[in-house]
């Protein structure tokens, strides 16, 4: 049963429509082309002047080891992240949707995080994790492992990985434990009786059925990890040591911001933008076709 | 193949005791339908048996092996849901597959069976199509597919046919019971459907408040009630219930209106005016003209094409339904109440006097 509002004439339509527009255009639209315009243009760091350079920002940015290196940085990130929050988030759901006691508690715990601002918790991590007053940091070297994320590489790209995971957990457990608790609980009891055991349930008949879940949250986590990290890794590691956590949106910042080199700047945010409409277009062809089961 | 015995099967949630000692013995092949209203504990006995509850006392015994802490997976039982539980996911085939494999049986062992079970519901052409693809009465023959290929010591159906419209429900109930004279499985059914409990079961366990009120073949069960809520159960439409007191060294029972009805097949024990109840179904209720006749007014008639029901209410405003046979018109009806068909309750107790 759906309604259809018709209106008559024009002008109430678009003027209910003008915020969302203005909206749209101001924040969206007037920037992606801004960075559209700058990315074609070679600017010098005082800007006194400019040229058109045509591609050559581009070129010159996908020829960069340095840009690779942060490319291949947010590969990393961006994986380990998506991987970490997706299997814990759901291994927590499954445990919250075991036991239905306590759930809500439980449930509401784990949802915490996700009202916590990036910064916050990064100085989080960072009380867990500094090598000279952090507890989990001091133990480790206590413990004889060389633990320092400000000289190791490794090291820091574990810390900002876990802090991003954690932060991002508590999304997708909301998802997956709305998802565990649309499967009917008879077609499990019938797993059951055909004699599945609960791993193998889970395996054969839970996993597949979050599919649809799982694969809409692989694409949020990747959106999450590729644009929405720059937070954590500004507060924890600024990018370093030796750039070893600069990921893509981190060397946008340090380019454009930072270097004042407007032109590479924008040409990289314009090659985010492309990845991130890419994203999300598979993500809508994958809801519309419905293709998991 | 199999049978299966209940012993004392008691089940409480929380306070709440929702099985009051449950005895049954099902013999091998036998199909037994378990029948009550809704929230008589039913589906919960169907579940314990499954092992998908756990007694709180009581024993499980399924081929004289207590099952009763042992696993779903483990007691050689297929179920069949009310909502078929299918797995939303899964071909047909991989639906009615799923229980070998995980048995670890050879592929063309799996494919023999499933393609034989297929055959017998006909569901042969479904075997690719995943189950929203199939309606409602596919999906039933599916679910039970799934259960035959495994070729359980025990069928559960729980209310399997009460998704379906009532053409087809019909249609799947003699579906059931055939198939399941043809296999042979022992069986439990559980239904809140009279008329099926009726025509399905070997034998019926008729459920009330957790207890079982009467366990016997259903013609008996409609023909000596144990008690009042068995008689008033089974039977469409229902039994009239007329208060009397026993008189006269029990051998006959005085109604309100002062008549009394001669018992046709004794006397009932019990002092004079013992309260009762006397049960006497519609089709027993007889118009006549003749002497010692109820006048009744009437209140509603229901055609129902060969016979008619009519609700009448006699001048102590009690009501009694009586069904004849063709058309019926008319204000008023003068009854009879066919003594040889009479059945006794205690009123305290409810429960059926012999004599």
């Amino acid at each position: 049963m759906q309604k259809k509002v018709i209106f008559k004439g024009k002008l109430l339509p678009l003027a209910l429509l003008a915020p969302q527009l203005a909206v749209t255009f101001i924040f969206f639209f007037w920037p992606a082309g801004q960075a559209i315009y700058q990315s074609l243009l070679r600017e010098d760091a005082f800007g006194f002047s400019r040229e058109f350079v045509g591609l050559e920002n581009f070129h010159e940015v996908l020829t960069d080891p340095s840009w690779v290196n942060a490319a291949l940085n947010s590969l990393v990130f961006s994986g380990f992240v998506a991987g970490l929050a997706l299997g814990l988030a759901l291994f927590l759901a499954v445990q919250a949707d075991k036991s239905i006691r306590g759930a809500t508690a439980y449930r509401s715990l784990l949802i915490w995080p996700y009202a916590v601002a990036p910064a916050v918790a990064a100085v989080l991590w960072l009380f867990l994790f500094q090598p000279n007053v952090g507890m989990l940091g001091r133990w480790l070297n206590a413990m004889g492992i060389a633990w320092d994320y400000r000289l190791n590489g490794g090291q820091a790209m574990t810390l900002v990985i876990i802090a991003a995971a954690w932060k991002q957990l508590a999304y997708n457990f909301i998802f997956f434990l709305a998802g565990l608790q649309s499967i009917p609980a008879s077609v499990l009891e019938a797993a059951a009786i055909d004699g599945a055991r609960p791993a193998r349930r889970f395996w054969t008949i839970i996993f597949p059925l979050l599919s649809p879940t799982t694969f809409f949250l692989l694409v949020v986590n990747l959106t999450y990890a590729f644009f929405d990290t720059f937070g954590i890794i500004h507060s924890l590691t600024n990018g370093g040591p030796a750039k070893a956590t600069e990921t893509l949106i981190y060397k946008v910042y340090v380019d454009g911001v930072q270097n004042l080199n407007l032109g590479s700047s924008s040409a990289q945010s314009v090659i985010l933008m492309i990845l991130v409409i890419g994203l999300t277009a598979i993500q809508f062809r994958a809801v519309e076709k419905k293709v998991h089961y | 193949m199999a049978t299966l015995s209940l012993r004392d099967v008691r089940k409480s949630f929380a306070a709440t005791q929702v099985l009051h000692g449950i005895e049954l013995e099902v013999a091998d092949g036998e199909l037994v339908v378990i029948v009550g209203a809704s929230g008589c504990g039913k589906s919960t006995l169907l579940r314990i048996v499954a092992g998908l509850e756990t007694a709180t006392s009581g024993q499980v015994v399924i081929n004289n092996r207590d099952v009763t802490e042992l696993e779903p997976a483990d007691r050689d039982i297929a179920m069949v849901f009310q909502n078929y539980a299918l797995y939303p996911h899964m071909s047909v085939f991989g639906n009615m597959a799923y229980g070998l494999k995980i048995r670890g049986m050879d592929k063309a062992e799996i494919e023999r069976r499933v393609k034989a079970a297929a055959e017998i519901l006909g569901i042969g052409p479904l075997l690719e199509r995943k189950p929203k693809q199939l309606s409602g009465g596919q999906r039933q023959r599916v679910a039970m597919g799934r259960a035959i290929v495994r070729e359980p010591a025990l069928f559960l159906f729980d209310e399997p046919l009460s998704n379906l419209d009532a053409k087809l429900r019909v249609q799947m109930r003699a579906e059931i019971r055939r198939l399941q004279r043809r296999l042979g499985v022992t069986s439990l059914f559980v239904t809140h459907d009279q008329v099926e409990a009726m025509t399905l079961g070997d034998r019926l366990v008729v459920m009330n408040a957790g207890r079982a009120a009467q366990v016997a073949p259903p013609m008996e069960i409609f023909e000596r009630p144990a008690d009042t809520y068995v008689a008033g159960f089974i039977g469409s439409p229902a039994m009239n219930f007329i208060p009397a007191v026993l008189e006269d060294g029990g051998a006959s029972a005085k109604l309100e209106d002062g008549s009394s009805i001669r018992f046709a097949d004794g006397p009932r024990p019990g002092p004079a005016g013992r309260r009762l109840t006397l049960g006497l179904r519609p089709e027993h209720v007889e118009p006549t003209n003749g002497d010692g006749s109820i006048p009744l007014t009437v209140e509603l008639i229901e055609p129902l094409g060969s016979e008619t029901v009519v609700h009448g209410r006699a001048a102590g405003g009690m009501p009694i339904v009586t069904r004849l046979q063709g058309a019926f018109s008319g204000q008023s009806l003068s009854v009879h109440l066919s003594p040889k068909h009479l059945h006794v309750f205690d009123a305290e107790t409810g429960r059926r006097l012999d004599s």
